[in-house]
């Protein structure tokens, strides 16, 4: 996917999200979490400020909403403290790409653990 | 005793009850995108009248549809996202959760889609979805007076229906 598309998906995720919450039985939807398509899950965790992270993973993989949790951490710890970074521009912090790739492959060691 | 011990923000929804008080609503969509069945088991928030509710369930599907299809990892080539596909053709999906609900969609060869939605916390319910296509091959299509593409008014299908979705748990 290029950037274009990686834009179209993320635009009409965020639409899908929104509808969700309409098309909810009972009051207090806060939107999709987990989407689990023939060949991957994909969950989704909303701050509370509205950023959304994603992680695709193999179906049928457990504990995902830690990982997203710590990834936000990493975000908020790396990026948005980041003197240099303005908001709602692409990222690229180096820090933050590192440590992003040692909590993933924390969290693979640990998945192989279990 | 715990005072502040809430850190949950969202309010989850009651556990489903041991009688099975479990599925909210189910939809049946052809492939044109035409609700044939509605049935509503426990809804108590209506924010839209049905026919848009229908529409916005419909689209709801397609633009989920074919965001997998484009995001699958496992091909190479892939369309242009929103490019309408056969059924069948693609990476599709077959449930997605929120912290209210829980949607497990089905979509036959035929283009049928039956949808049915439930408590967050349900399992599976790909089989469930395969036993409810069952009912309705039996009880609507092999019924003679009934006219494919019509509203289904068989009161047959409607009560084994009933029935079943009371069982899943």
């Amino acid at each position: 996917m290029d950037t274009n598309d990686s834009l179209r998906v993320a635009s009409l995720w965020h639409s899908m999200h929104a509808i969700s919450q309409q098309l909810s039985p009972t009051v207090g939807c806060l939107g999709i979490e987990l989407l689990e398509a023939d060949t991957f899950d994909l969950h989704c965790f909303q701050s509370l400020t509205g950023t959304k992270f994603f992680v695709v993973c193999e179906p049928g993989t457990q504990h995902m909403e830690g990982l997203l949790k710590v990834i936000y951490e990493l975000y908020t710890d790396y990026v948005l403290k980041n003197p240099f970074y303005e908001m709602e521009m692409p990222i690229r912090c180096e820090l933050f790409d590192i440590n992003l790739s040692q909590a993933i492959q924390k969290d693979r060691v640990a998945l192989l653990g279990r | 005793m715990q005072f502040f011990g809430g850190s949950d923000i969202s309010p989850s929804p009651p556990a489903p009850t041991a009688s099975g008080n479990n599925a909210h609503m189910m939809y049946v969509f052809n492939r044109n995108g035409v609700c044939f069945l509605y049935r509503e088991w426990n809804r108590p928030l209506h924010t839209l009248n049905a026919q848009q509710d229908h529409k916005l369930m419909f689209g709801l599907l397609f633009s989920l549809k074919s965001l997998t299809a484009k995001m699958d990892p496992t091909s190479m080539d892939k369309g242009n996202l929103g490019v309408p596909q056969l059924p069948g053709q693609g990476c599709s999906f077959h449930s997605f959760r929120t912290n209210t609900y829980k949607l497990s969609f089905m979509e036959t060869p035929s283009g049928i889609k039956i949808i049915l939605i439930t408590h967050p916390k349900t399992g599976d319910l790909r089989e469930s979805l395969k036993y409810i296509y069952n009912l309705y091959v039996e009880y609507v299509v092999k019924n003679p007076i009934y006219t494919p593409g019509a509203p289904i008014r068989c009161e047959l299908f409607n009560t084994s229906l009933d029935q079943y979705v009371r069982s899943i748990s």
